[in-house]
């Protein structure tokens, strides 16, 4: 099964592996603000309803955006160790 | 003159660099979507060498996606109507987010023109354990980079250093141009990646600073309890500390007017002076203490990086009605005034989002709203308090969250109906906490507070010399009815007499179609002609005048307040028709109608008086 940015617990690290293209401008959209293959994403809050939205730490930064959206990221199956 | 373009992303800086080389004032804060329209200034090196800079929105990527950042893409490519292209780019990146931005200006490298990377706020950078190899950079992006601290004249010294050669250069047509680079984001991203792989060393921190505090901003239940506190506290401190400063302003007031009285001769002039100007501009000035201290607040959320949490926090809500993720922030500025906030909804991408947004945006309570709450709920809610807490304090947020209430709920009509159709996400970058750049908070709270004293010259004080040009004639009537002034407002008096509206208010209300707070002013001139004592309050008069349902039914009115000319100007002007401002009036008109016919009938049943 595919796992994705929405798949991540809070705090649990995973990695980028490529983007659903369902939506081009989306996909766009996302690489723009800053997330890329390879990148280390981490969920660091969620909202009070149906944990919609999240904010994600990638690389420094942290970004708010919502469930919908988090979906289109894809990431490796196997989730690495949460880095120190 | 040499013309050089302030680009990158949102938030990392430019009109505070923009602000600090020109001299200009346009507005910073902490959160992405501030500017959306750009922005000339000059400035001259020490040697003599002039420059114009643009200031302009913040673009991630190429597309333009939204309005601004077709803004800003089309003044770079000397799009702009009247405007050329800028002879170079100062590419602007916030330093601490190099790993995610930096094939942002790869991209740009592609519009062929000379360009240099501006690294901003290393201050951050190097508090965060960031550290740049600049050397290293240069050589992979190949062109030149220059470190910054925007805020800090110290920090400006290297980029302006840089600027005399290469302004030079750029002039004589000898700068380099950039390489071209590639154009598909997944390559250039990758490439970006493995530049900053290697110049970019970062020390793992547990936690940051800012992370810290986040743990209790966004939490999810906490997080909107503090949001709530922070509103509350804001109403509250409006209400409490405004006093002595108010109390000051209407002393000021009243010795004017009775030395007004005593130097001119009795008669014509000395009433359009007391009762015409001193009483209508003194009655909305009285109330500059309880807007400065508002904006305190308000500027202090902005500068600290608080607004895009708070957007976060309430996204849920906004996705309830349909709303766009982005549209809090246009909504939040509305509470300043609705014509800066319907502008920042160039920042949503979708048409329908966009148009709902401003649809729904002056009902939002805006700072010439305020004046007429303060009149009424000083008149008519005893400066007492329940507990701890100012209960005029209470009513005022109380109203507010009407607006708030009303708003979603047009929102989410519209969005059925009108605007229908998918609206996409939030997608917004969560600033690091700053603490406010004193110069700038201070500058933006004078600027603020000037833009309130300049309506009260530019509007009130010609609104009420004519209202009380039409009060005072003909000179034999006895009764308001009789004068031009009751003869105008009896002709809209029959339509607002079911809602609980007398005649002053509908003379009243005619002027504050050009500015809202006018009705205050407008009703101080109308009840202080007739009355002999300067020395009464216009409070006190009100509260003698009218009865508990009519001033219920007045602020019912005020929460929709169709009536503002310069929104509906703006209106027209961001959506490019005449059916969508008409259509704002229409409905916000019938809304109000009904608030206050409603309002007026059930206070009335319920035996208020
Ligand atoms: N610490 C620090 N803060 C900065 C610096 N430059 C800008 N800021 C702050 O960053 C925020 C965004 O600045 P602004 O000029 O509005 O960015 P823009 O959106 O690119 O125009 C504001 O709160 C500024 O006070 C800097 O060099 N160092
Ligand atoms: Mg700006």
């Amino acid at each position: 099964m595919i796992k994705r940015l929405t798949d991540l617990a809070k705090n649990e690290t995973g990695t980028i592996v490529d983007f659903d293209e369902t939506d081009p401008r989306l996909s766009v959209r996302l690489r723009e603000i800053g997330f890329a293959e390879g990148d280390s994403v981490t969920p660091l809050h969620f909202g009070l309803f149906g944990k919609n939205p999240m904010s994600v730490r990638v690389n420094g930064a942290l970004i708010a955006l919502r469930r919908k959206d988090a979906h289109a990221i894809l990431l490796k199956s196997i989730p690495t160790e949460v880095t120190p | 003159m040499l013309r050089l373009a302030l680009l990158g992303a949102p938030n990392c800086g430019k009109s505070s660099l923009f602000n600090a080389l020109t001299g200009g004032k346009a507005k910073v804060a902490n959160y992405p979507g501030v500017t959306v329209e750009y922005r000339k200034g000059e400035f001259a090196l020490p040697s003599g060498q002039e420059i114009e800079l643009l200031d302009l929105p913040g673009v991630y990527g190429d597309c333009g996606h939204s309005m601004d950042e077709r803004v800003a893409l089309d003044a770079v490519r000397g799009d702009l109507d009247g405007e050329r292209a800028p002879d170079a780019i100062l590419f602007m990146m916030d330093a601490s987010h190099i790993n995610t931005h930096l094939h942002n200006v790869l991209q740009a490298k592609n519009h062929g023109l000379p360009i240099i990377l501006v690294l901003n706020m290393m201050d951050m950078a190097a508090r965060d354990g960031i550290t740049i190899d600049l050397t290293a950079l240069e050589r992979e992006i190949g062109i030149p980079v220059i470190s910054c601290v925007a805020v800090r004249g110290s920090g400006r010294s290297l980029l302006l250093d840089f600027l005399e050669d290469w302004g030079g250069d750029v002039t004589h047509g000898s700068a380099a141009k950039p390489d071209p680079e590639q154009i598909d984001l997944k390559d250039l991203q990758a490439r970006a990646r493995s530049i900053t792989s290697n110049a970019v060393s970062r020390v793992q921190k547990a936690e940051t600073f800012s992370q810290r505090i986040d743990n209790w901003v966004l939490h999810p239940f906490f997080g909107i309890i503090l949001l709530f506190i922070i509103l509350f506290v804001m109403f509250q401190a409006v209400y409490t500390w405004s006093g002595p400063a108010m109390d000051l302003i209407e002393t000021g007031i009243s010795l004017l007017q009775r030395g007004a009285a005593a130097i001119l001769p009795e008669g014509l002039i000395t009433s359009l002076v007391v009762d015409g100007v001193i009483a209508g501009v003194g009655a909305v000035l009285v109330f500059l203490p309880q807007i400065i201290i508002l904006f305190a607040f308000i500027l202090l959320l902005e500068a600290s990086g608080y607004m895009a949490r708070a957007a976060f926090l309430v996204d849920t809500l906004m996705a309830k009605v349909g709303l766009n993720g982005r549209a809090f922030i246009p909504l939040l500025s509305s509470f300043a005034c609705a014509i800066p906030g319907i502008m920042s909804a160039r920042t949503i991408e979708q048409e329908r989002d966009r148009l709902t947004t401003i649809l729904i945006a002056p009902l939002m309570t805006c700072a010439a709203r305020w004046p007429v709450y303060f009149l009424i709920i000083g008149a008519f809610v005893p400066a007492e308090k329940v507990g701890p807490f100012s209960q005029q304090g209470l009513v005022a947020f109380g109203l507010i969250l009407v607006g708030v209430f009303f708003a979603l709920l047009m929102a989410a009509i519209f969005k059925r109906t009108l605007t229908k159709g998918a609206s996409s996400g939030l997608l917004i970058e969560l600033p690091s906490y700053k603490a406010p750049v004193f110069k700038d908070y201070l500058i933006g709270l004078w600027d603020r507070g000037m833009i309130f004293v300049n309506r009260a010259g530019r509007i009130i004080l010609p609104a009420s010399v004519l209202i009380w040009g039409l009060m005072s004639f003909p000179t034999h009537a006895t009764t308001t009815a009789q004068t031009w002034a009751g003869k105008v407002g009896g002709l809209i008096e029959p339509i607002l007499r079911p809602i609980g509206f007398n005649l002053e208010i509908a003379i009243s209300l005619i002027p504050a179609m050009a500015a809202r707070e006018v009705a205050v002013s407008s009703l101080a001139t109308i009840y202080s002609i007739g009355e002999v004592d300067t020395d009464v309050k216009l409070t006190e008069l009100i509260a003698a005048n009218w009865t508990l349902p009519t001033a219920l039914a007045f602020l019912a009115w005020f929460v929709f307040a169709p009536q503002c000319l310069s929104t509906f100007a703006i209106i027209r002007k961001e959506t490019n028709s005449w059916k969508w401002p008409l259509f704002a009036f229409g409905y916000l008109f019938v809304l109000a109608y009904f608030a206050a016919g409603i309002t007026y009938h059930t206070a009335l049943a319920m035996g208020l008086s």
